[in-house]
């Protein structure tokens, strides 16, 4: 049997990388949504309310999921790493305590008039749910970013007490709130997640495009689409530099690992795609000579420094994992950008929605952002190791100590085989719902939309 | 050690998350309910009904259980981390209930066929039953104190967890939810569901004052600690008392069919068990059965001061907001449940 720390750590790594499939896109959809349903509001027009209560639907299910898998995430803090969760509470227990009061309550009191208030509210109330759900998702993300980044980054704590005893207390609220990471990361965090709505909207109309269905409706909804990602995969440059620079200064073994690069008196390199051996600390592959000496330094031929200045126990084991994932999230990153602005220039010609083979790929591209974004989190967590909370506390002591490894299994098996049904169920029903499509109003083609239409004909789920 | 309004610290932050799982145990305590009755109602459309009823309010009462989860790991990190590490195979069990219902809630409406819906009602009830027996289960065993080292380890087992007055309070906590979900549901239906759900309320007024009755007597019993602090205050016997009282009212308003002061008062008798308990373990929070000295206090969890007041400014800001939200929320949806083309 597996280790009590493996399971724990296998556990937590895949019931968070499963979570994180749904948040990213609940935030990415409410903002589509805000903009959809804001367009609704200005022009009148049935189209925008058609799309957008599509959406709403497709939110609905994708956001049950991220709750349902969200609970479990709070409460494995407190069962598989009680150690942990003694020594970090203090800190980053008031900013769960906060995300709960200020992001979750706002963000599930709203969705229910999102979701059931369409008969029941105004026009402008039930828009003001639906951007009170949207800033809600953002919060949340904020106080949970800030939690992890003060894991990354500690700062206004002291430690209070010894071995198993000790923990971090509260010095300076502001200055754990505003620690060196926060801002830098939540920026890349929530831009990705922009992304990834974006680009399931893009996706979904894409198909629709191609199979000639809706074809208004799926132009409206990928011109929403298009005008988020497109923002958001420029301002992901400038984040993710700002968040590579936070690491080069904070983390220096965790940015040498992303590069593969060893040795402290050496020029770096930047990589495009590369292999590295950690047995005999060489790394290969296609390279920018002095990359990495510029991006940290300002200069092509200054020094870094590399993974050997961090004794090895405590600097991460999976280099090439680390430098694998990171330079997978870069690559998609770059491809966005280009993707996203050849669509600009494609729609400001009037040329883009009959490129077949540019439809076929954005009906695709929605895996993309989902990819960056998983493996964006794997570098930044994998790269840390052996910490869990960066040079204060070592993830195999943060445990629960009472917990044995037949009970993590048992857990382990029991969650792998309920995220199993649920993905299953989720990409089921979710292909469902777009293979349904939007329920098209009567007047949607042209007409002002003055009042609520009840044309919802022929649904087969309302018996 | 500071103190504000005459009470210390650790004791305003028992208080806070007190009052957060008392608002759950209200709030969420009446859909847990009214999924565990779901499986009496056999029509299609009262199956619907019943479910659209707690449709929109179902997930913001649920985050009462995530704010109460991050005030105690924030408040008393010590107890968090003790409590959810000692019940690890009860709270995996209850995490995977909380994902089954909650996709039995948001699923069951997706497809039309019968084995689909009906499978998707068996889950949410079996689900719903389950999240309120294993709550019930963790409150019995805190109530009844556990085997606790002076490590603050857990010595017992899994078996340890199933006492018989453990047990009890598993299912005084069932029929209390049923008794709350089946009053709620009675004021958002009409006709026929109506006349059903009357019924079944009378029922489950039954079935609750009987665990009452249990459940008083085997605590006067078998917890003797539970009733420590009526020796130093006598006038706590006042809440005893209160909540025979507030039963009695809740049975009388039953039977005069004025359900929404019924509901009220079933609100009040919830909160009233759960002070009966905070009362009970104050100044400690995790009771151990080995040696009283090894039980966890709330002056030896609580976090440091510094972030106890920060995080109690936290709640008293955001408090009032998240009870501005569920009003909006609960006015908005008020009246009888009906059905349309969004519902469930």
């Amino acid at each position: 049997m597996p280790s009590v720390e493996i399971l724990s750590r296998i556990q937590f790594a895949f019931t968070i990388a499963f979570h994180y499939i749904y948040p990213p896109l609940s935030i990415g959809l409410g903002l589509c949504l805000v903009i959809m349903e804001g367009l609704y509001l200005k022009t009148g027009l049935s189209l925008y309310k058609d799309i957008t209560r599509f959406w709403i639907k497709v939110f609905a299910l994708i956001f049950g999921i991220g709750v349902a898998t969200g609970i479990v995430m709070e409460f494995e803090f407190g069962t598989n790493w009680a150690t942990y969760s003694h020594y970090v509470g203090d800190i980053f227990g008031s900013a769960l305590a906060a995300e709960g009061i200020f992001a979750f309550a706002m963000e599930s009191a709203f969705l229910g008039v999102l979701l059931f208030g369409w008969n029941r509210v105004n026009k402008g109330v039930h828009f003001f749910s639906t951007c009170m759900v949207a800033l809600g998702s953002i919060f949340s993300a904020l106080w949970i970013v800030i939690a992890n980044s003060w894991q990354q980054t500690p700062a206004g704590y002291k430690i209070e007490g010894h071995d198993m005893q000790a923990r971090a207390v509260v010095t300076d609220f502001w200055e754990m709130i505003f620690n060196p990471s926060s801002v830098d990361r939540f920026s890349h965090v929530i831009i990705g997640s922009f992304l990834a709505g974006s680009f399931l909207v893009m996706s979904v109309a894409a198909w629709y495009i191609l199979k000639q269905r809706f074809v208004k409706h799926s132009q409206a909804m990928f011109k929403v689409g298009l005008g988020v990602a497109v923002i958001a995969a420029l301002m992901q440059l400038f984040t993710g530099h700002r968040s590579a620079h936070y690491v080069s200064k904070y983390q220096p073994a965790k940015l040498a690992a992303m590069e593969g690069h060893y040795d402290s008196s050496s020029v770096a390199p930047m990589y495009i795609m590369g292999w590295v051996d950690n047995k005999n600390q060489k790394t290969t592959g296609i390279k920018i000579p002095g990359g990495l000496s510029f991006l940290v330094h300002g200069s092509f031929s200054a020094p870094v420094e590399g993974l050997r200045a961090t004794p090895e126990k405590d600097r991460p084991g999976a280099v090439n994992f680390v430098f694998q994932m990171y330079h997978i999230m870069i690559t998609i990153g770059m491809t966005l950008i280009g993707l996203t602005l050849l669509a600009v220039i494609l729609l400001w010609r009037k040329k883009l929605f009959n490129q077949r083979w540019l439809m076929i790929i954005f009906a695709w591209a929605v895996l993309l952002p989902q990819i960056a974004n998983q493996v964006g989190w794997y570098a930044a967590e994998v790269g840390r190791q052996p910490w869990v909370v960066y040079k204060l506390l070592r993830t195999s002591d943060a445990l629960s100590r009472k917990v044995t490894s037949d009970q993590v299994m048992f857990s382990l098996i029991l969650f792998t085989l309920v995220y199993m049904l649920l993905f299953t169920l989720f990409i089921y029903l979710l292909t469902r719902k777009i293979h349904h499509g939007p329920d098209i109003s009567e007047n949607a083609e042209s007409d002002f939309d003055g009042y609520y239409h009840d044309n919802i004909t022929h649904h087969p789920s309302k018996i | 050690m500071e103190t504000i309004l005459g009470l210390d610290l650790p004791t305003w932050w028992f208080l806070v998350i007190g009052g957060l799982i008392t608002g759950y145990g209200v709030l969420d305590g009446f859909d847990l309910g009214a999924g565990s009755l779901h499986l009496f109602f056999n029509k299609e459309e009262s199956r619907r009904l019943v479910l659209n009823a707690i449709g929109p309010v179902w997930d913001g009462n649920e985050v009462w259980l995530v704010i109460a989860g991050g005030a105690l790991f924030a408040g008393f990190p010590l107890v968090y981390g003790v409590v959810l590490s000692t019940f690890y195979v009860p709270f995996m069990l209850f995490l995977v209930a909380l994902i089954f219902r909650a996709i039995s809630i948001e699923f069951r409406s997706k497809e039309p066929w019968l084995w689909w819906r009906k499978m998707w009602d068996i889950s949410y009830t079996v689900s719903s039953t389950a999240i309120t027996l294993l709550l019930g289960l963790v409150l019995g065993n805190l109530i009844h104190g556990l085997p606790m080292n002076k490590e603050h380890e857990f010595t017992g087992n899994l078996l340890t967890f199933f006492n018989p007055y453990a047990i009890l309070i598993a299912f005084t906590t069932l029929s209390l939810f049923m008794l709350h979900g089946a009053i709620y549901l009675v004021m958002k239906t009409e006709n026929r569901l109506y006349t059903k759900l009357t019924v079944i309320v009378n029922n489950c007024s039954k079935f609750f004052i009987l665990c009452f009755i249990l459940t008083s007597m085997a605590t006067l019993i078998y917890v003797p600690h539970m009733t420590h602090q009526f020796k130093n205050h006598p006038e706590l016997f006042v809440l005893p008392l209160g909540a025979v009282l507030i039963l009695l009212n809740i049975k009388r308003n039953i039977d005069a069919r004025k359900y929404f002061t019924a509901f009220l008062f079933s609100c009040i008798i919830t909160a009233c068990l759960l002070i009966l308990f905070a009362v009970g373990l104050y100044p400690n929070i995790v009771i151990s059965t080995t040696d009283p000295a090894y039980s966890i206090s709330i002056y030896a969890a609580a976090s440091s001061v510094k972030s106890l007041k920060i995080m109690l400014l936290i709640a008293a800001i955001g408090t009032p907001m998240v009870i501005g939200y569920m009003i909006f929320l609960f006015w908005t949806f008020r009246g009888k449940v009906k059905l349309n083309e969004m519902s469930y």
